[in-house]
């Protein structure tokens, strides 16, 4: 799918290095490299995923983008806008245009609060929807994500894990936001309420015309969500394909070894072996010179030790960092 | 062939008293697992799978959980009827739990190589220099690079792949006949989990030891297991060999989990479409309602499954193996109810 509107969120050689500090006078003595040169673009209700491991920098590329955290590097435009640099009442505006969805449904809703308060604060405080009462919005937003509204007087403690998280995703769409961060929105539930907020999500981007960028650790949600797919290893972004191109014809051997690894649930699987990859990720303290992945590639080459693979395009779409393919490929603007 | 079965639970009821009242946990479940074979045991938080581990080892919290009924027949011997002494000189020897978080089983003011030592000298009673050799011998044997330098460590040390390669290697010490897997892979990333599995396959193999899976995770149960059971709300609801239940399951509930896991590829071999939504939530076990208790979020629910609790119906299927679904919609396919469920 070929979108030619112009990109609502560009993130362009984004750093997020986090300094480590020791002794009486916190001394930095050194840096935690978590996200290192990350270029990202996100279309108008196109559904971005990132994937990776765990310590790969993908939720802190997320944090970035809701200027949780300030870059060390690099510049993130949203709308055209540097978010960097809004202030005053352009933040506040900024503010409710991005939401977060929060991985763990237990942990980000105050326990004090009543559900109306959670989800209906926000429209207060913000003055949005004038002439319909903060009470009559929320009730709908309520139902939008499956919830009663008789129940906008409970507190979170009672309710399940999908129903918290559908209460977190009324919390986000009470701003009207463009774009929503999902961190992990599905990784604390059990299997068969997943499905449940997965297709919540994705009901929800038709109706209300939203953008995703959803970071997840597993493949099947990543690909079953998004349009596009990025695939973050240690800071960087490895490939980046469309939900299709990755899945058919990943390019980067990591991606290829995800795949792999990821267990089948089908018949005739049994004890079949499928480690591609030895050891483990290495620290992002210390990231390995050249490309992050030669520690643990099988295909590792000599120049892949020293060299920093390029970002290069092998089709339309479909990008990928790797010496291997630095023949037929062309050079990323 | 009695004497294949190295773990035989039957009716097994455990029980946990809670300030609401009393919860059956696991509630009439049975289960077989032969010498040498893998029984999957899959479910969904609160199914009771991890209950049913833990009522094996003996490791229930006391003094609030407690076996009420049946019996767990570990090669020939009925564990639940066995004194805490006798069960404590069977669990790290003959048989052995690891589980999902690694970081909170090991202990984290001794080195890794004094705790894996420890199983033998308390079952082999080794002098502990020994112990400390054999514990360099072990580590070599789940893969962790340089172990002479490794037993020095602390849990701490090392990454959470590792971690979970020491807690194998502590559950394999003592070479014990039957392995509980807690969700052992859980927390791990995908590439480290396909680690883990090949290593219990490959230790399988050389040890001929039995493995109980239990897992939420469909595509690990299909990796690992020969026989499968799922277990809801406190009971087996569908055992039988693992590919005859990923072929044809039987239980709309095991169905619904199977088409609700998004899998890698499926949107473009049959078009982007919703998931299958098993609506509703797990029930609370605190006075169940009379019926299936899966009867609320079933969409092929009758009368009767509301008013009666289905028996563990025996499907025949072509090859002869046992096929045990709980459910009145296989009532007309079965000869009689099953008598015994989850036989591996």
């Amino acid at each position: 799918m070929l979108n030619a509107a112009p990109p609502l969120l560009h993130v362009d050689g984004l750093k997020k290095h986090f300094p480590i500090k020791k002794g009486l006078l916190t001394k930095t003595v050194g840096h935690v490299f978590a996200v290192d040169g990350v270029d990202l673009f996100i279309r108008p209700g196109e559904t971005l995923g990132l994937v990776g491991e765990s310590g790969c920098g993908k939720s802190t590329v997320g944090r970035c983008i809701l200027r949780l955290y300030d870059p060390t590097q690099g510049r993130i435009c949203f709308q055209g806008n540097d978010v960097a640099a809004i202030q005053g009442r352009d933040l506040i505006r900024f503010r409710t245009q991005v939401q977060m969805v929060f991985q763990d449904p237990y942990a980000s809703l105050n326990p004090r609060m009543r559900v109306r308060e959670i989800v209906g604060e926000a429209i207060r405080v913000h003055k949005l929807h004038p002439g319909r009462s903060w009470r009559e919005q929320t009730a709908h937003l309520l139902r939008e994500v499956g919830l009663s509204p008789d129940q906008m007087d409970r507190y979170a403690h009672e309710f399940s894990g999908g129903q918290r998280q559908r209460i977190g995703v009324a919390r986000a769409l009470a701003m009207q936001p463009k774009l929503i961060v999902a961190d992990e929105p599905v990784s604390a539930l059990d299997v068969s309420i997943q499905a449940q907020v997965l297709n919540l999500l994705d009901r929800l981007k038709e109706r209300f015309e939203l953008s995703y960028l959803v970071i997840a650790h597993d493949l099947g949600v990543v690909e079953h969500i998004s349009d596009r797919i990025g695939v973050m290893y240690l800071g960087r972004i490895m490939e980046t394909a469309s939900d299709r191109d990755l899945y058919q014809k990943p390019l980067h051997p990591y991606t290829q070894a995800l795949l792999s690894a990821v267990p089948k649930a089908e018949a005739g699987q049994r004890r079949k072996r499928r480690a591609l990859l030895q050891g483990d990720v290495p620290s992002p303290i210390n990231p390995p010179p050249g490309c992050r992945f030669h520690t643990r590639c099988p295909e590792a080459q000599s120049e892949c030790r020293n060299i920093h693979p390029a970002m290069i395009e092998i089709t339309p779409g479909h990008q990928v960092a790797c010496h291997k393919y630095a023949e037929g490929g062309k050079d990323c603007p | 062939m009695n004497s294949s079965k190295i773990l035989e639970i039957t009716e097994l009821t455990t029980c946990f008293d809670t300030p609401e009242g009393l919860v059956r946990a696991v509630d009439g479940v049975s289960l077989v697992i032969e010498s040498g074979r893998t029984l999957g045991v899959l479910g969904e938080s609160g199914c009771g799978k991890s209950v049913t581990a833990l009522s094996v080892m003996g490791l229930l919290p006391k003094p609030q959980g407690r076996i009420s009924s049946g019996s767990i027949y570990f090669q020939g011997k009925d564990l639940v009827r066995k004194s805490p002494r006798t069960l404590r000189a069977l669990r790290g020897s003959e048989m052995a739990m690891i589980f999902q978080e690694p970081m909170t089983s090991l202990n984290p003011v001794y080195t890794v190589g004094e705790q894996i030592a420890e199983a033998f000298t308390i079952h082999e009673h080794l002098p502990k220099k020994l112990g400390l050799q054999k514990a360099r011998e072990t580590l070599f044997q789940v893969g962790i690079p340089s172990p002479e330098q490794r037993i020095h460590e602390y849990p701490h040390q090392l990454s959470g792949g590792m971690r979970q390669r020491i807690m194998i290697a502590m559950a394999m010490a003592c070479r014990p006949k039957l392995l509980i897997a807690d969700e052992p892979s859980t927390a791990l990333d995908v590439t480290i989990q396909a680690q883990i599995l090949d290593l219990m396959l490959n230790l399988q193999e050389e040890t001929g030891m039995s493995i109980m899976m239990i897992t939420h995770d469909l595509g690990v149960v299909a990796e690992m297991s020969d026989h499968l059971a799922v277990m809801y709300a406190g009971k087996v609801v569908e055992c039988a060999p693992v590919d005859v239940i990923f072929n044809a399951p039987g239980h709309p509930y095991t169905l619904g989990l199977m088409r609700s896991i998004p899998r890698p590829g499926r949107k473009f071999s049959s078009g982007k479409q919703a998931l299958a939504e098993i609506p509703g939530i797990v029930p609370g076990l605190i006075d169940p309602p009379p019926g299936c208790l899966f009867a609320p979020r079933c969409d092929r629910a009758f009368e009767r499954c509301r008013l009666e609790m289905p028996p563990l119906f025996n499907l025949k299927d072509q090859s002869g193996s046992s096929h045990g679904v709980r459910c009145w919609l296989a009532e007309s396919m079965a000869q009689q109810p099953a008598t015994q469920g989850g036989r591996t």
